[in-house]
């Protein structure tokens, strides 16, 4: 929480006329292999703390670090699949500098011998001009390991300042990390934020795909440091960049970096100077607050990992982790495209919402495309903003959707009755049959209350019955939305204007 | 019946507990008197673990008893340097910051010398994290030399070394980071060997400087060195530098004791006018007696030696002062300062190493923190690593002209004690002769060559042999010490005075 008050901020729209914005995505990926980098310990999210640990996680005097090979193929297969090159010689390095939760008190890191380096990734953004393709450069993804967890107890703000004492939970140390550095990122112009949520929404997809991660943000699995400078022109030199932490969805990624450069171009209209810095992310309110300062000169003592031998991966089996890569998401993506048959800008909206997998997945199960891109990337991603959590994070299931269309191609439900399965399958209320039977949603289908209903909407309004009788079946309309209030929505509207129709004799 | 126990070799021990002839509890009893006698005076052991040991010694009697298959040291006693991990009993690396740790874990030396039924008698005095050539700098008072209490028994490991020296143990475990294990042998009159880096696992070894560090057998025959250096060696999947090679026949070496027709490479640098004369005149005698027993001598020069002292302690400090940085009163060891206002972690973890941590490794912490620094980083780390390679090619070259090399293993006899404590350089200079075999990853070994006619002294004499060759070693010093026995008619630790 910030004791700061908000900083002035410029318009966006003057920003992107008075200055060039510059990016540098730092992603970390906590890889989901069973054992931690360097040591045998499991690696289970939630475990209670300090249970996955032993002496080598815990850094005990003489306990010393063994390579997680899982973790060194899951690094080279990512390096692959964002085009990188990959070391055929490449060493650890030790990066120093004390804090609690950092049991060595220094990290196991790679410094300047990555094992993959120099690649692109590139991504699809949706300009004024239509789709645009911007290649993001990768500088490096290279190896290291996580820390601990320190929480603050404590104090008003959960942080650090004011605390009366601190928890360590070392479960996460030595969880097999890769971290992900673009180069800078230029000529995005004023669709830098764009260009970076979509990046990390491409990296996220192929990191899936991969296999290697499961890629959660809310816990942590997938972290974002999102680098931001300003400049007055693309012909001048780089700005100070400041770097924001603590970016934890894709949609943060986005306003945090809408809201810095913002922030920046208001101090530096002012004539002020931006420092370099570590800001945080604060998604409740919107803004970015000072974190501790960075300079260049701080110093991590870098020097090759002496516990550890170097890593030389034989080229041949660089060359079978190639072959065995899955389909580029890009290519996946224009496949399942042409398959559904949508339009650019359609298959767009699915990806930008992060709903591909899931709309597909639902398409696998029998849904109709375009039903499944309805709920999806309408209803639920709206669903999941409010909530401000990923779409993957709601409650519910592409068999959950699925069962719901299946329901209503049945004729079990209407849609205004699915929307309310939706609801009460999101609610925790059980599966899509179970909310059904629970909140009596079933569609009327027996006629006699429909017909009931019916005759009781056309004595209602004698005028309207004798407009359709006499051949202006459009008039229909108002008696069967009467006969859909009366049974409070429970009735499939299409039978009841069949039955309507018959009953008064009239044909289309 | 005590005094005859304790004079045995590890190989007889072995032998008569394995015949029966004695039982392992008599064995480990009678050295656990012998401590309980001496050690006031000697002040080799930090922590002696008399129920863990007879608990050993038991179940090795047992295991005979039962007709189990005994392996070659089980039920022969060793004194474990403290710088290494033994589940449940104080570990302290000679550090006070470390007092009253017990660690959850052994080493996988410690595991492997239980696994062989050898009897661990408790641990051994030390320099604070092996830094050091005079055991002066342990936190916990300095060891004393069986030869003349009032001087060094050498370093890091004066406490292995003097353990075996007093007869308080046949064997002991040392490490050698510049010369942590031969240079105590040499001014204790035992034998000390380093091995091949990375033929033994570190696991568990509390890292000074982890790509020199090195442990190794201490005893007082060569044979029984080489019977605890097969326990112990061998590739560990916990420790990734531990070399995958087989372990040399190191024993059947021992046995062998034949240098004929063998070339024997005197290093030109390492010798001459830095070398105390007692020192200079029993080297040139074992030259002598090598070259009788078949040797043909030759004259090596390694022009880069000089230089390796320097680069040492660049590299050394750089590593250690990683090393060193979990020692912050978080998670083990001492705490201090925590009551003391309302202190940041920070100011904790800065009181718990101020407290912590003597003289000698502040001094090295800070070298190394600086010769890491941005900026500094190429011209002191990166030029040692240099250096380093330079090291190793007068090694390669050198071995292309002969099998084994020889020096002097210390240029002096043993000092008094406080002599040099206030010149940390002329410290240093202890481990001029040792420092090239670490800085290469080669092995090398002290064994006795007589005492020094000025004082009375032991003399030590070093022999290296290349990478994964740690065979040769036990081949030239069986030979040599087998030649000096029949010309003293008695082991050298005889002449000691008693104790």
């Amino acid at each position: 929480m910030s004791t700061s008050t908000a900083d002035a901020v410029v318009p966006y729209d003057e920003v992107i006329a008075e200055f060039d914005p510059v990016l540098g995505l730092e992603v970390h990926v906590e890889l989901g292999t069973n054992t931690k980098m360097f040591c045998g310990c499991p690696t289970e999210f939630g475990a209670e703390p300090n249970t996955q640990v032993c002496p080598v996680c815990l850094g005990l005097p003489g306990s010393m670090p063994a390579v997680n090979a899982t973790a060194v193929e899951s690094a080279i297969r990512i390096g692959l699949a964002l085009n990188c090159k990959i070391a055929t010689w490449c060493r650890f390095a030790r990066k120093n500098y004390f804090y609690p939760d950092m049991p060595k008190n220094f990290q196991t890191s790679q410094y300047d011998e990555p094992i993959c380096y120099d690649g692109y990734l590139d991504v699809d953004v949706e300009t004024d001009e239509g789709m645009k393709t911007f290649r993001v450069g990768i500088e490096r993804a290279h190896m290291e390991e996580d820390t601990g967890k320190t929480s603050h107890q404590g104090g008003a703000t959960g942080r650090i300042h004011g605390a009366d004492y601190s928890l360590v939970d070392y479960n996460r140390a030595g969880i097999p990390l890769i971290e992900i550095v673009t180069k800078t990122v230029e000529g995005t112009g004023k669709y830098a934020p764009e260009v970076a949520r979509a990046y990390v929404t491409a990296l996220r997809e192929i990191l899936r795909g991969l296999g290697v991660s499961d890629v959660k943000m809310e816990q942590g699995s997938l972290r974002c440091d999102a680098n931001v400078s300003l400049r007055p022109s693309p012909d001048s030199k780089l700005g100070t960049r400041t770097e924001t932490k603590n970016v934890n969805s894709l949609r943060s990624i986005e306003r945090a970096i809408r809201y810095e450069m913002t922030r920046q171009a208001a101090v530096l209209r002012a004539g002020g100077t931006i420092i370099q810095e570590t800001r945080h992310w604060h998604e409740d309110t919107g803004i970015t607050t000072s974190g501790r300062e960075k300079s260049d000169a701080e110093d991590y003592r870098y020097f090759p990992e002496p516990d550890l031998v170097p890593i030389a991966p034989d080229p041949a089996w660089v060359e079978k982790l190639r072959s065995e890569l899955p389909e580029n998401p890009a290519v996946y993506q224009a496949r399942l495209q042409a398959a559904w048959g949508i339009s650019d800008f359609d298959m767009m909206a699915v990806v930008r919402s992060g709903a591909l997998d899931l709309v597909a997945e639902t398409v696998a199960l029998g849904a109709d495309q375009a039903a499944a891109r309805k709920w999806w990337v309408g209803e639920l991603t709206r669903i999941a903003n409010d909530r401000a959590v990923e779409l993957t994070e709601l409650p519910i299931t592409p068999a959950d959707v699925a069962r719901v269309e299946a329901l209503v191609g049945e004729g079990a439900l209407n849609d205004k009755l699915a929307r309310q399965v939706i609801e009460g399958v999101l609610a925790g209320e059980g599966s899509p049959d179970e909310v059904v039977a629970a909140r009596g949603l079933a569609v009327v289908s027996d006629d006699g209350p429909l017909l009931e209903a019916i005759d009781a909407a056309l004595a209602e309004s004698p005028e309207v019955a004798e407009k359709i009788r006499s051949g202006k079946v459009a008039a229909a309309g108002a008696i069967v939305g009467a006969v859909m209030k009366a049974t409070r929505g429970q009735a499939d509207a299409g039978r009841v204007r069949d039955l309507l129709l018959e009953r008064l004799g009239v044909s289309e | 019946m005590t005094s005859e126990l304790i004079t045995l070799t590890a190989a007889e021990t072995a032998r008569k507990v394995a015949s029966g002839e004695v039982s392992a509890v008599e064995v480990a009893t009678a050295h656990l008197d012998r401590i309980g006698a001496v050690d006031e005076r000697v002040h080799a052991f930090l922590y002696v673990d008399t129920e863990g040991a007879l608990a050993a010694a038991d179940a090795v009697d047992k295991a005979r008893a039962a007709g189990e298959q005994l392996s070659p040291l089980a039920g022969v006693p060793l004194a474990l340097k403290d710088v290494m991990t033994q589940k449940g009993i104080p570990t302290t690396c000679g550090s006070k910051i470390l007092e009253g740790w017990r660690p959850p874990y052994d080493a996988t030396v410690t595991a492997r010398l239980k696994a062989a039924g050898v009897v661990i008698l408790g641990k051994t005095n030390m320099d604070e994290f092996a830094m050091g050539s005079s055991t002066e700098h342990s936190a916990y008072g300095p060891t004393h030399n069986p030869w003349d209490l009032d001087r060094i028994p050498g370093g890091s490991g004066g406490g292995s070394a003097a353990a075996v020296a007093a007869f308080e143990a046949p064997l002991a475990i040392g490490t050698d980071t510049g010369g942590s294990i031969r240079q105590p042998a040499a001014v204790t009159g035992t034998v000390g060997v380093k091995p091949t880096y990375g033929a033994v696992s570190r696991y568990g070894l509390v890292a000074l400087a982890s790509s020199l560090d090195q442990a190794g057998p201490c005893s007082r025959t060569v044979l029984d060195a080489a019977l605890l250096h097969a326990v112990i060696a061998g590739h560990d999947p916990m420790d990734s530098t531990s070399v995958t090679d087989p372990v040399p026949d190191v024993v059947g070496a021992a046995m062998r004791a034949d240098v004929k027709g063998m070339k024997i490479g005197i290093v030109r640098e390492l010798g001459g006018d830095g070398y105390q004369a007692g020192v200079r005149q029993r080297f040139d005698e074992a030259v002598t007696i090598l070259e009788g027993l078949g040797a043909e001598i030759v004259e090596v020069s390694c022009p880069h030696f000089p230089y390796a002292l320097a680069a040492y302690y660049l590299i050394l400090p750089s590593e250690c002062s990683s090393n060193l940085a979990k020692f912050d009163g978080v998670r083990f060891g001492i705490r201090v300062g925590e009551g003391d206002g309302d202190p940041s972690i920070e100011q904790v973890m800065g009181r718990t190493r101020a407290a912590g941590f003597g003289d000698e490794t502040i001094r090295r912490i800070m070298l190394g923190t600086y010769a890491l620094s941005a900026g500094y980083y190429d011209a002191y780390y990166g030029q040692a690593q240099k250096v380093r390679t330079l090291i190793q090619r007068d090694f390669a070259a050198a071995f292309a002209q002969a099998d084994v090399l020889i020096s002097p293993t210390a240029p002096t006899t043993a000092f008094k004690l406080g002599e040099k404590l206030d010149d940390p350089l002329a410290m240093y200079l202890n481990d001029v002769a040792t420092i090239p075999a670490n800085m290469a990853g080669i092995p090398g070994m002290s064994l006795p060559v007589g005492l020094a006619p000025e004082d009375g002294l032991p003399v030590g004499l070093q022999i290296m042999a290349p990478a994964l060759a740690d065979e040769r070693l036990y081949n030239v010093g069986a030979a040599l010490e087998a030649a000096l026995l029949q010309t003293w008619g008695h082991p050298i630790l005889q002449e000691a005075p008693s104790l």
